[in-house]
């Protein structure tokens, strides 16, 4: 219980490590590095410690302030806020002071079911709370009544103990309407994240300081690499929704930093920009998102207030909708979902060992984690459970896939792991979005331990050809020389790849079987046949993708310049180390009984038994279609290994340049979509610009694009489908925008004149008008 | 003593500072007009607590504390663009031009 409550030690001590680092590391012997190093340690040990008393922890004992009787913490929301203290949680001292007023009468039963075993206590913490729910009638909200009718059905089913968070905060603003508070709320899902970030952030320090040694800003990246450590903690550890924000935006700060270290360079800091632009369009989706629930829970910022009111039917189900479709604009740029992804493979420019912290523990799983934090919302918003279609799922699938094509053309081996990550990323938004909770949570679980391998991995590559990441030019021929890079990236693509029995085969079959449509397949919330091909067709590119990597890195000849080596054990130790949990991890959520830890011991860890947690179903293990997605996985491997290796498909080769249609796919795919092009030129173009800045730039890189596509067509005889798609749709969206522009265009002009002045004098005439609204009003 | 004699007072300052900001091309000159504003509302807040007694004295405090770090970076600022301009004439910084 120390551990639970004293958890703000972990992203406290990371925050001190930052400043230590920034103050002292200069004149430190190893440059701070020490520090961080240091630090990240005993936060892993503090995190691993709190995990296995979290396991080990007997839920059934409520420990509440001294003044409660343990009548009233079973009776507070049957027993999910007995360890939430009244100020941070509306709900837990709305049920306090309603409970202790009838505490005499019910706490004869609740002292003698007090002794009894775990398992009993669903039951009569039901009773007591029924039973006060009529017995004192008055007084009682609205919510209380929900949530107390709720326990009585829920808890009649369950037999599992419930889970019970602790919560512990400060009240930072304290008014009579709302209090705004921050702490700490410790149960499965954060506890595995905070071993998560730890491991992962301890292996990339250590990982860091063979690979940016020497480099001109050493002690600012330690220094950051802490915060952003920290960030993510206090991200993880939120007690209410504006914490979130805060740690959110934080994240995306240290980001911003990391993402643009080498910021001499003009593409880099053009991508640390872009990165942190994007997500503020997500951004706003989350401020508005997270509004709406405040006013939607009573005022309340707590998670658990939020929550339990969503579960029980406390908030409307538009209310709930509208706020979590903001929050899905938020999780799309955050962790990268069509369309806001563009940043994430761009962020690729900075150094690698932060490409891994981001794409396996910290940055892109904010926006996943926020989506299993605020699950009541999205699970009643969208009705997911039901097989109707909805947001979340579509969202996940369309990237899942997408991403992974775009994988298929990258020359740059970390661009490749980047869509990989997108297209991964898209497999646990589906995933949350067909009700398979656990097996979101679960492949974000394995997904970080060989996402960050094979970053490492291709930071290691790199290391060794004069840090050129480009696969296809640079490298080749590496099997031999880095046998230790070699095999932990086989590893981990193999895991990535879902094959058979590496963590990743039972993460995806997890999440495959989530959705619920393959026959036979029992206990899933929903059918979803859409989501299912479209995965298991991603999971098929995904294994190409990967052995197409490996094919240009490690076999062949060498294309690069001088002579490659194998990285030192500061490099080679962390690959190693995750390569092993990359391989094993997939153990603790067996579908079997496994020795010691049992079966599913996961989904028991992780995921939450009570009132504030949508009670959701949990599809069964089935062989046939585990076969099947590990022959689907299998397939993919072998198409590419004959492809590359065997030179089989020969039709194949250079496809591209002889069909027009083919070619016309892999022109989409090279270009990304047009989403970058979309994005600068029409949006960027269109809020910039006069009708002649922006029909300029236009027909400039329209003429461009045509002369180019007719070059390229020529040769292919692609001409016709140049002149449909260009002539017609393109030409005709950026007529109908410069048509648009032309009027909005040149009035805004007038008002953009960069005048300080000009914009003050605007600014006190808009307040000026808005004052005399507000007097008439009032008036 | 009256209310309202504080509230010409505060309105008073408050244009001169607004005129200040719309027309000097001097940016020290500007940020000084900023301040007129914000003592024309400290003027309001401390005359509105002690004729109704709302606690704005608190608030007046949080607008001096704030003023003072606004000053602080603001004048930073203004530095700056002098090192990199030769001149802090507003009207030479319309790099913002769409």
């Amino acid at each position: 219980m120390w551990f639970f409550t004293h958890v703000w030690i972990v992203p406290a001590l990371m925050a001190l490590s930052f400043l230590l680092i920034l103050f002292f590391g200069k004149k430190m012997p190893k440059k701070g590095a020490e520090i961080g190093i240091f630090m990240v340690s005993i936060c892993l040990l503090f995190a691993l410690a709190t995990a296995w008393n979290w396991a080990t922890w007997n839920h059934d004992a409520p420990e509440v302030s001294a003044h409660a009787t343990e009548a009233q913490a079973l009776a507070t929301e049957a027993g999910a806020l007995s360890n939430v203290p009244s100020n941070c949680s509306k709900l837990a001292a709305e049920a306090r002071e309603t409970h202790g007023g009838v505490d005499a009468g019910h706490s004869e039963s609740a002292d003698i079911e007090g002794d009894g075993p775990t398992e009993e206590h669903g039951a009569p913490a039901a009773t007591n709370g029924t039973g006060t729910g009529t017995g004192t009638g008055t007084g009682t909200g609205e919510s209380a009544a929900g949530a107390t009718s709720g326990a009585a059905a829920s808890s009649a089913e369950e037999s599992e103990a419930i889970t019970r968070p602790v919560v512990r905060c400060a009240t930072w603003i304290d008014t009579p309407q709302a209090s705004i508070t921050w702490g700490t709320q410790i149960d499965g899902l954060s506890v595995m994240m905070l071993v998560v970030v730890t491991l992962i952030s301890l292996l990339v320090h250590v990982f860091s300081t063979d690979y940016v040694h020497g480099d001109r800003r050493y002690t600012h990246y330690f220094a950051f690499l802490s915060l952003f450590t920290a960030s993510m903690l206090f991200f993880v550890l939120s007690q209410s929704t504006l914490q979130m924000i805060v740690g959110w935006e934080l994240v995306g700060v240290c980001s911003f930093a990391l993402i643009g270290h080498w910021w001499e360079e003009q593409p880099n800091s053009d991508a640390a920009l872009k990165a942190f632009l994007t997500n503020r369009v997500g951004d706003m989706g989350l401020l508005i998102g997270m509004i709406i629930l405040f006013f939607a829970a009573d005022k309340s910022f707590s998670i658990m207030d939020i929550n339990i009111l969503a579960n029980e039917g406390g908030i409307g189900h538009t209310t709930l909708m509208i706020a979590s479709l903001c929050l899905i604009a938020a999780v799309m740029s955050k962790s990268g979902q069509f369309i806001l992804h563009t940043w994430l493979p761009d962020a690729m420019a900075g150094p690698t060992p932060v490409s891994a912290l981001i794409h396996a523990a910290t940055m892109v799983v904010a926006g996943i984690f926020m989506v299993a934090r605020l699950y009541p919302v999205f699970f009643h918003g969208l009705a997911i459970g039901g097989s109707s279609v909805n947001a979340l799922a579509v969202v996940g699938a369309v990237t899942a896939l997408f991403g992974a094509l775009l994988a298929f053309v990258q020359k740059d081996i970390k661009k490749v792991l980047a869509y990989s990550t997108v297209s991964q990323l898209g497999f646990m938004v589906t995933s949350l979005g067909v009700g398979a909770w656990t097996a979101a949570m679960f492949h974000l679980f394995t997904h970080a331990f060989f996402k960050a391998c094979l970053f490492l991995g291709a930071g290691s590559l790199s290391h060794a050809c004069h840090h050129s990441f480009n696969m296809v030019d640079d490298m080749g021929g590496l099997k031999k020389v880095m046998p230790r890079t070699f095999w932990t990236y086989v590893i981990a693509t193999g895991a990535l790849a879902g094959f058979f029995p590496l963590s990743g085969f039972w993460s995806k079959d997890e999440i495959l079987a989530g959705t619920g449509s393959f026959p036979g397949t029992h206990g899933a919330n929903g059918t979803y046949h859409v989501m299912l091909v479209m995965l298991l067709l991603a999971a098929f590119c995904t294994a190409a993708y990967m052995t197409r990597t490996i094919w240009y890195a490690f076999f062949g000849e060498y294309r690069g310049h001088g002579t490659p080596h194998e990285s030192g054990p500061r490099i080679t130790v962390p690959l190693i180390i995750l390569a092993t949990l990359g391989a094993i991890a997939g153990v603790v959520n067996l579908p079997w009984d496994v020795p010691i830890i049992g079966a599913h011991a996961f989904e028991h860890f992780v995921e939450p038994v009570g009132l504030y947690f949508p009670s959701i179903s949990h599809a069964e293990f089935h062989p046939v279609l585990a076969v099947t997605s590990f022959g689907v996985a299998t397939l993919g491997i072998v198409g590419a290994y004959l492809y590359f290796w065997k030179g089989a498909f020969a039709g194949l080769h250079g496809l591209s340049e002889r069909n027009k249609v083919a070619g016309f796919f892999k022109n989409l795919l090279v270009n990304k979509y047009y989403f970058d092009w979309l994005y600068t030129t029409v949006i960027v173009g269109f809020v910039k610009g006069g009708l002649a800045h922006a029909s300029n730039w236009f027909n400039k890189h329209v003429l461009d694009g045509v002369v180019n596509s007719v070059g390229k067509g020529a040769a292919g005889g692609g001409k016709w489908v140049y002149d449909h798609i260009d002539r017609t749709v393109v030409d005709g969206a950026v007529n109908g925008v410069g048509a648009v522009s032309s009027g909005t265009g040149s009035g805004l002009r007038r008002i953009t004149s960069g005048h300080i002045q000009q914009y003050a004098a605007l600014f006190f005439a808009a307040a000026a008008v808005l004052a005399g609204i507000f007097v008439v009003l009032i008036g | 003593m009256l209310l309202n004699q504080f509230l010409l007072l505060a309105a008073i300052l408050f244009s001169i500072g607004v005129y200040g900001v719309i027309v000097r091309k001097n940016g020290v000159l500007v940020l000084m007009s900023i301040e007129l504003i914000l003592n024309a509302v400290n003027i309001n807040l401390i005359a509105f607590a002690t004729f109704w007694g709302m606690g704005g004295q608190v608030f007046a405090l949080f607008v001096i504390a704030v003023a003072a770090a606004e000053v602080g970076v603001g004048l930073a600022i203004m530095l700056l663009i002098y090192r990199n301009k030769r001149s802090i004439d507003i009207d030479a910084l319309d790099e913002l031009k769409g």
